[in-house]
């Protein structure tokens, strides 16, 4: 579904990400952990389009295509979709019309009339249960006055909504208590199937226990280090980074 | 009958006009030499040779300018072309209140002691526009609400120019007196019907009593010929509620001198405006709250977005007199500036002269968030729709205290068109 050869990408001369091989095949799960400013966010804005980032060398393809000169909208239409490990607030719009706008968007990306009115209450209705959002929330300001489990879980929701081919979540564990976690995590996996992947992006090994990955990766230094199994993640829990920092320089 | 009418109530207004008409000539239009008219230049409208009076009654049909009443809903109407008043497209009232002309006001004898009272006693008798409108204004709205009264429905005031002149200057002149405990809701609108040139120099006068509510909407999303200079004075008394708003969506140069004088204590006065130019337009919005007496309120909320080679300027001037403690005035102009080319001078004034108030100003210039747009086209977004709603949401807060809610949707509309989106919902 992914893949990403060589990928170099830098800020203002700053280059972060220096050189990320990754394949991720439908159906699948991975964890990319590492330690603050190896680039794991870097990854997942570059992944989505940010243009902020410039690509100066390799590329990511998605399904075979090159999205190189594909931008953020049009990657989401494709089937990428980014939680945000901060989340943007935007007053005045409410959850529910900004899903309609974002639903209605991708439809007409695709050539589909607007979902009828009906349907897509059904629908916000539907995947709100399942993240156990209460429906008054839905009509509050984007993320406005939310707090930081909130805020993750309204992102999961819209995965929900959106039902991507390729999620990536930046850090969506950060800031949930174990309740929300929990949910956040069951949203997730009730997602998960054999036609879509999911990217996780995580510097503790917590939500691992949840949505148990199929690989794990590292990265340092804006390089994956070092790939393995969900036994990796547990490794680094016990022995933290640096020994893969050291690692890696040799 | 007809003796009264020529000498005795023509009397006293004629002597208002005489010494507006020496005002005036004393001090011509204003100049940007002048601090208030520092980013607003009237040089090139003076250039025009603009007719006063239009040479013709000029009608139009219903059908051609129903779009630019609120028609969704019934209300009163008082429709002038080329400042004349038109009967067919108005619908005036006498019945428990007035709602009818100017012109009517001024000349019948059974309005004197009222226009004695009222006319061009709010109203600024220095300030050069203003005097220049009181020295030949003929025609406007006149609205009187008694005692406890409410009409029944909203009123329109319409100005169309007909652009059967080359170019045509108009001095349009409103009095709206609501007296105690009364209420009403007004909806003013000055539209050209072709490209000529036209100018509006418009004065209003609001006087609110105690506990009296005045909802006033001000739509300006005219051509690109057209000027509204618009003065508005409102006198209010204790506990009453007087608000403003200001939909600043076109036209050439538009300058909106509102003024407010709290007279009274308990009350409070809200002035809100969104203004969306692009091309050349230019607004300049000048307000004026003068905290006369202790423990009132005011809010102040302008919202700009600025494209094209447009220019806005927002001078906010609270006066807190010594005796007015206990005063909360608030004022807040945020803009967005979308081109490289357009501008944006935002001016707070604030002289407080007591010392028990709360007074908060803040006015922002900045582009749209990108980190939000981002976020926006994640989700699926286009760049184009994304921009428009951060836009839309960036103007939102200034529309959910519009009380008409088929008008609400109306600038809802309007804001789209101007941002060149369809949403497909209203906020």
């Amino acid at each position: 579904m992914l893949t990403i050869k060589d990928l170099h990408a830098q800020v203002e001369d700053k280059e972060i990400l220096k050189g990320i091989n990754l394949t991720v095949n439908a159906g699948e799960v991975h964890a990319i952990m590492g330690p603050n400013g190896s680039g794991k966010s870097t990854l997942a804005s570059v992944i989505a389009g940010k243009e902020e980032f410039e690509v100066t060398k390799g590329s990511v393809t998605l399904e075979g295509e090159d999205l190189e000169d594909i931008s953020p909208e049009d990657r989401a239409h494709k089937g990428v979709f980014l939680s945000f490990q901060y989340p943007v607030e935007i007053p005045g719009v409410s959850v529910t019309n900004f899903m309609k706008t974002a639903i209605n968007e991708t439809r007409k990306a695709k050539g589909l009339e607007d979902m009828p009115a009906k349907d897509m209450l059904k629908m916000i209705r539907d995947k709100a249960e399942l993240l156990e959002i209460d429906r008054k929330f839905l009509s509050r300001s984007l993320n406005q006055g939310f707090s930081g489990g909130e805020k993750k879980r309204n992102e999961i929701f819209q995965m929900a909504m959106l039902e991507p081919k390729l999620a990536i979540l930046d850090e969506t564990d950060s800031g949930l208590d174990i309740d929300a976690l929990r949910i956040v995590a069951a949203g997730v996996n009730k997602l998960k199937s054999k036609d879509n992947a999911v990217i996780i992006i995580t510097h503790y090994q917590r939500l691992l226990d949840y949505i148990v990955p199929d690989f794990v990766h590292v990265i340092h230094n804006g390089k994956i280090v070092k790939s393995g199994t969900k036994e990796l993640a547990l490794e680094l829990e016990e022995k933290g980074y640096d020994w893969l920092k050291n690692e890696a320089v040799v | 009958m007809a003796f009264e009418n020529n000498v005795d109530v023509e009397h006293p207004v004629h002597d208002v006009r005489t010494e507006a008409i020496k005002n005036f000539e004393n001090k011509g239009f204003p100049s940007k030499k002048e601090e208030a008219w520092k980013y607003t230049s009237l040089n090139s409208l003076q250039k025009i040779d603009f007719s006063i009076f239009p040479k013709q009654d000029n009608a139009i049909e219903y059908k051609d300018v129903k779009k630019y009443f609120i028609h969704e809903i019934d209300t009163y109407k008082i429709v002038f072309i080329d400042g004349v008043y038109s009967s067919n497209l108005s619908e005036t009232t006498h019945d428990g209140v007035d709602i009818c002309l100017m012109s009517s006001a001024l000349t019948k004898p059974m309005y004197k002691q009222i226009i004695d009272v009222y006319f061009n006693k709010v109203a600024s008798k220095d300030e050069s526009l203003t005097t220049l409108n009181t020295a030949f204004c003929r025609e406007g709205a006149y609205i009187y609400i008694p005692k406890n009264k409410m009409p029944k429905k909203p009123v329109e005031i319409l100005h169309f120019a007909t652009g059967n002149e080359a170019s045509i200057m108009l001095q349009p002149r409103n009095l709206i007196i609501v007296e105690e405990n009364a209420e009403v809701q007004i909806i003013e609108r000055h539209q050209s019907l072709t490209a000529n040139e036209a100018l509006t120099n418009s004065v209003t006068e609001i006087f609110a009593a105690k506990s009296a509510i005045v909802d006033y909407y001000k739509i300006q999303n005219d051509t690109a010929n057209a000027s509204l200079i618009d003065n508005t004075y409102v006198d209010q008394k204790g506990k009453s509620h007087v608000k403003v708003h200001t939909f600043s969506f076109g036209g050439k140069l538009t300058r909106n001198n509102l003024n407010f004088y709290q007279n009274g204590e308990y009350m409070d006065s809200t002035l809100k405006g969104v203004t969306i130019l692009g091309e050349k337009q230019h607004v300049d919005h000048h307000t004026l709250v003068h905290h006369i007496e202790p423990n009132c309120e005011s809010h102040q909320d302008y919202k700009g977005i600025y494209g094209d080679s447009s220019t806005g300027v927002f001078n906010g001037k609270i006066i807190v007199d010594k005796i007015a403690q206990k005063t909360n005035a608030f004022q807040k102009n945020n803009n967005i500036l979308i081109s490289d080319k357009a501008t944006i001078n935002s001016k707070p004034q604030l002289e407080i002269f007591a010392d028990d108030v709360k007074c908060s100003h803040g006015c922002t210039i900045g582009q749209l968030d990108e980190d939000a747009m981002f976020y926006m086209q994640t989700r699926g977004i286009p760049q184009k729709e994304a921009r428009a709603l951060l836009m839309y949401a960036f103007a939102n807060n200034v529309l959910e205290s519009v009380s008409i809610p088929e008008l609400k949707a109306r600038i809802n509309k309007l804001i789209a068109k101007k941002l060149g989106v369809n949403l497909g919902f209203d906020l």
